[in-house]
């Protein structure tokens, strides 16, 4: 790629795969590149299939601004590229390479994390990203090491730089009738975010079992077989608690 | 030609003297427009140019339908539901069709606020002998009506048919190409369609002055050598003059006097409708295309609104009635017809929006009102509401079109910035695809050939890979173990030269007899003179063809012969590039496919000098064509589909939406001018969390695929789901609406191969 820095055209990752048409992680029309490797084993996972970090293929960031670059007419309107995964924050080099290259090339980018990182990993790519994504998977740390099987901790600790830096940021939850949605979960979760300075809307996501046949493939079980998603009563419940708030969810 | 209702020479004397009005005085019907060079002589565009008011804002103005619209569209679908029980709900099977044949017919003339039926009775079927009196028998048959033994022996006996010319003069190769099906859906016995009138003139000017402007044009004529081109001209001029009166009559049996412009906005309405009734009372075309009318009528609406004649309430209920009257057009076709092109499709196409050459949009409050109807009565497949996307254009329009797809899947897109260049700022789509100057431009309509066959036929030396004979010129087979590029390559190419002749001689042979025997005198009445023709040609497969020589060139593909010596099936070791992939090595082919034949095309002679072009699109006939051809070097299996006009395999685009697009953005529009028919599902989700969400990005996704030079998109936004529940409930579904190749159709009308066709194809989602 002559228009990315040469420096960082070769540096490579991995990958699972990329969509060149994402409409439901971030604003607009983005090209989203999801990442191989993930340390979170969630239980409503629906990409189960990115966890392993050395499944998928290997890429160079070159290879896959040649991809970027050839959807700029749809990309170019309000959208842009956005880094999802598996976890992007597992390959920092690899994707602070790919979002600078972005940028550079006139794409605003988004990085879509659980925020499970040490923030000094996390800074370099932070600098190349426009917007975070940041999946809060649940509030209360027992329930969110169930749902994860990691601590919270780490997660919080990311809200609160994004928030200090002034990082544009939306915050994601999945909404699990039975498991994410205790009233105390959901009001903590909203008091946090309610307290962050840089949030600009908060996505309520419905639980759903699009990924349930990946865990079949991959010879798992999947525990949520007989979770129905949320009603639209429930939903619409946990978007009033947000938007109490004063917090936007669309 | 036709019956006659007005005296034998026309009137040509009489009428003559009366000289058109001076441009100072504007007549009465012409108060308040302003008045320009249409004034003085037939230009519409030049009307609408010097009088129309684009609109820049969003559909907060639209109401819903009156008590009166709700009433009648009541009555429609019950007679509706009764036809789609029966098959066909009435049909005539003595009187052939003509302006003026069938008296009067009402559905309820209380509630019709817009008036006029093919027939004396609504949703009953003329029969129209003049293209073939075969397909009339048979179609009538399969439905269980019996002919009228007169009208078959007037029509075999004393008066030649357009379907009978055609087989006098077609050649043996000729035959055996249409019968092994690498030649499929030629307009040999029925109407070829896709000619748009100008029906906008009937409304601006009346029938005296159009007859007068016909009858300008012929006496230019007289001191011409009388050379054939000549006399056939005078006799189609004559023609015309003779259906324009036809039309006034039949207007007078409703109580209009078509003769004058229309007064109002809802003579407008009722002049224009009138003249398109016109034109399918006269002819079953495959395609009977609207034209460009909406910003037309907009300027009578305007006119009405502003003398505070008219409330918003009323003319949308014009615009209601209207389109209703123009769902409920009906030819009688035969079952395999309705298997080639099914859900008894007319192509009623109107185009909708677009830009002006001078950068003001087209787009005006009845550009809204039009899409409306798809909400006041429901989707529908018919009229074929086209919208001619231009980055230009007003972003709440934009927004309104792409709300109207996420909630009807009923409208399709054509690239406006595209087309403009070539054919200015008054053209409209016919049929699915096919951009025209309206009134001034018609096509040779010349259905398809089947690439994927004859590639098979490049690699079997001619042979029918099916019945083994020898359909195209002996050449020798390939007999490689492991096909190689260049060979086929070449072999192809030849192929295709030999084509394209044998099927543009085919099309001459049809064009020529259409003219003589089953002349569009109405549709004709209402353009110029000098008309600018095209043949139209058209290729399936393509997709097909490209995987086949991606295979051939990147993976290894063996063939399988059988004890006749032909390649019937073939192994392919390792893998390939399939187009829709955005991968330049398999899309490079599509696009070598499209160019190669269609400098065979150029090569060729044409009928009235006719300038060739080309097509890619199936309409629904992806489905028979796939089950007349056998297995393929790509993988396809013998009798399965191909992937309808330039789509790309089903299953076999895997990297995206997008990519998808991209792939088909590449193919050239230079060498294809007759449209590039690409049909897009993708269900909600995948377009965002919420509709406005939803909205946005379909009009980005619209943008960017027209901005790459993408020329046509069907949007269907709809759940696999939704399809199997109708299948198994098509009851409650008798308004499904899903857009297929070009047009849209309702899903329960089509085969039940044709719904699994559908379904099987790519749903753009992502979990």
């Amino acid at each position: 790629m002559s228009s990315a820095a040469p420096s960082t055209s070769g540096v490579k990752g991995r990958i699972h795969s990329y969509e060149s048409m994402g409409t439901v992680d971030g604003p607009g029309i983005r090209f989203v590149l999801f990442t191989q490797g993930c340390p979170l084993r969630c239980l409503y996972c629906h990409n189960p299939d990115c966890r392993d970090i050395y499944g998928g293929r290997e890429v160079t960031v070159g290879e896959l601004l040649a991809q970027v670059q050839k959807y700029r007419s749809y990309l170019q309107q309000g959208g842009g590229v956005t880094v999802s995964g598996g976890e992007p924050l597992m390959q920092p080099e690899f994707v602070a390479a790919f979002l600078q290259g972005c940028q550079a090339l006139g794409f605003h980018t988004a990085l879509d994390t659980s925020g499970y990182c040490p923030i000094p990993v996390a800074e370099p790519v932070l600098a190349h990203t426009d917007l975070v994504l940041l999946d809060i998977k649940s509030y209360d740390p027992e329930l969110y090491r169930r749902v994860t099987q990691v601590s919270l901790a780490p997660t919080l600790a990311m809200a609160r730089y994004l928030s200090d830096i002034g990082k544009p940021t939306w915050i994601r939850f999945v909404l699990v009738p039975g498991l994410t949605d205790p009233p105390h979960n959901l009001e903590g979760l909203a008091d946090f975010v309610a307290s962050l300075k840089n949030v600009e809307r908060v996505e309520v996501l419905p639980f759903h079992k699009m990924g349930e046949y990946k865990w079949e493939q991959l010879g798992l079980e999947y525990l949520l077989k007989d979770t129905p998603p949320p009603s639209e009563a429930l939903l619409a419940q946990t978007k009033a608690i947000f938007q109490s708030r004063g917090l936007w969810t669309p | 030609m036709g019956k006659e209702v007005w005296e034998r020479d026309g009137g040509v004397a009489s009428v003559a003297a009366v000289s058109p009005n001076p441009s100072e005085n504007l007549r009465a019907e012409w108060q308040g427009f302003r008045p320009g060079v249409w004034t003085r002589q037939v230009d519409v565009r030049d009307f609408i140019q010097t009088n129309y008011q684009p609109y820049a804002g969003d559909g907060g103005f639209l109401v819903g339908p009156t008590d009166r619209t709700v009433k009648l569209w009541e009555k429609v679908k019950d007679l509706m539901a009764q036809e789609r029980a029966k098959g066909v709900l009435d049909a005539d099977t003595s009187l052939p069709t003509g302006i003026t044949a069938h008296p009067p017919g009402y559905i309820d003339r209380e509630l019709e606020q817009i008036v006029g039926l093919q027939t004396d009775k609504p949703l009953k079927r003329a029969i129209m002998p003049f293209g073939g009196i075969r397909m009339v028998k048979a179609a009538l048959e399969a439905y269980g009506y019996q002919l009228d033994p007169k009208t078959e022996e007037i029509f075999t006996k004393y008066r030649k048919t357009h379907n009978d010319g055609v087989f006098d003069a077609y050649t043996p190769e000729m035959r055996r190409c249409r019968r092994s099906g690498i030649i499929t859906g030629l307009p040999d016995a029925y109407g070829r369609g896709r000619i748009i009138g100008d029906y906008r003139r009937v409304a601006l000017y009346g029938t005296d002055f159009l007859v007068r402007d016909k009858q300008r044009e012929l006496a230019e004529l007289d001191d011409r050598d009388m050379d054939e081109a000549t006399i056939r001209l005078r006799e189609e001029l004559a023609e015309q003059i003779k259906a324009l009166r036809e039309l006034q009559a039949m207007g007078q049996s409703y109580g209009f006097d078509l003769s004058r412009p229309a007064a109002t906005a809802k003579e407008a309405f009722q002049w224009l409708y009138l003249a398109y009734l016109g034109a399918v009372k006269e002819q079953n075309g495959a395609a009977m295309s609207l034209g460009r009318v909406s910003t037309f009528l907009d300027i009578y609406c305007e006119r009405d609104l502003q003398r505070g004649l008219v409330s918003e309430a009323e003319i949308q209920e014009l615009v209601d009635h209207f389109v209703m009257k123009l769902r409920m057009v009906r030819f009688l076709r035969t079952p395999e017809y309705n298997e080639l092109f099914s859900g008894d499709p007319t192509w009623v196409t109107e185009s909708i929006g677009g830009m002006g050459e001078d950068g003001r949009p087209l787009v005006t409050k009845t550009s809204f009102r039009f899409l409306q109807t798809l909400y006041n009565l429901g989707p529908a497949p018919e009229p074929n509401l086209t919208v001619l996307w231009s980055r230009g254009l007003p972003e709440p329009f934009q927004r309104f079109c792409a709300q109207v797809s996420v909630d009807t899947s009923s409208i399709q897109y054509e690239n406006d910035d595209l087309m403009r260049p070539y054919y200015g700022d008054d053209y409209g789509i016919a049929c699915c695809v096919s951009a025209m100057r309206i009134g001034k431009q018609m096509q040779f309509f010349g259905a398809r050939v089947n690439l994927a066959k004859a590639l098979l036929y490049a690699i079997n030396g001619g042979r029918d890979e099916i019945s083994g004979e020898q359909v195209g010129p002996p050449m020798p087979p390939i007999t490689d173990e492991v096909l190689d590029f260049a060979v086929v390559q070449e072999r192809f190419t030849q192929v295709l030269t030999w084509l394209a002749r044998t099927y543009v001689n085919a099309l001459n042979i049809i064009h020529y007899m259409h003219d003589k025997y089953c002349y569009e005198r109405l549709e004709m009445a209402l353009h110029d003179r000098e008309v600018y023709r095209t043949m139209a040609c058209g290729i399936a497969g393509l997709s097909v063809v490209a995987d086949s020589l991606s295979a051939i060139k990147y993976a290894q593909v063996r063939p399988i012969r059988d004890e006749r010596g032909l390649a019937v099936d073939f192994a392919i070791t390792g893998s390939y590039p399939a187009y829709g992939n955005n991968d330049d090595r398999a899309d490079a082919l599509a696009v070598w496919v499209v160019q190669t034949m269609m400098n065979a095309l150029r090569q060729q002679k044409t009928y009235r000098g006719a300038v060739p072009t080309q097509s890619v699109l199936t309409i629904t006939s992806n489905v028979v064509y796939g089950k007349k051809t056998g297995n393929t070097p790509d993988g396809r299996k013998a009798g399965q589909p191909f992937a309808p006009g330039a789509n790309p395999m089903h299953g076999r685009d895997c990297c995206g939406a997008l990519a998808s697009l991209a792939s088909v953005a590449k193919l050239p529009y230079a060498d294809s001018l007759d449209g590039i028919s690409n049909t897009f599902s993708i269900v909600p989700q995948a377009l965002g969390h919420t509709r406005a969400d939803q909205v946005e990005n379909l009009v980005r996704m619209l943008n960017g695929y027209f901005q790459d030079g993408g020329h046509h998109l069907n949007v269907n936004v709809l759940r696999r789901e939704t399809l199997l529940d109708a299948m198994a409930h098509p009851e409650q579904y008798p308004q499904l609406t899903i857009r297929v190749s070009g047009y849209a159709v309702n899903f329960i009308k089509l085969t039940r191969e044709q719904q699994l066709d559908v379904i099987s194809r790519t749903f753009h989602e992502r979990c």
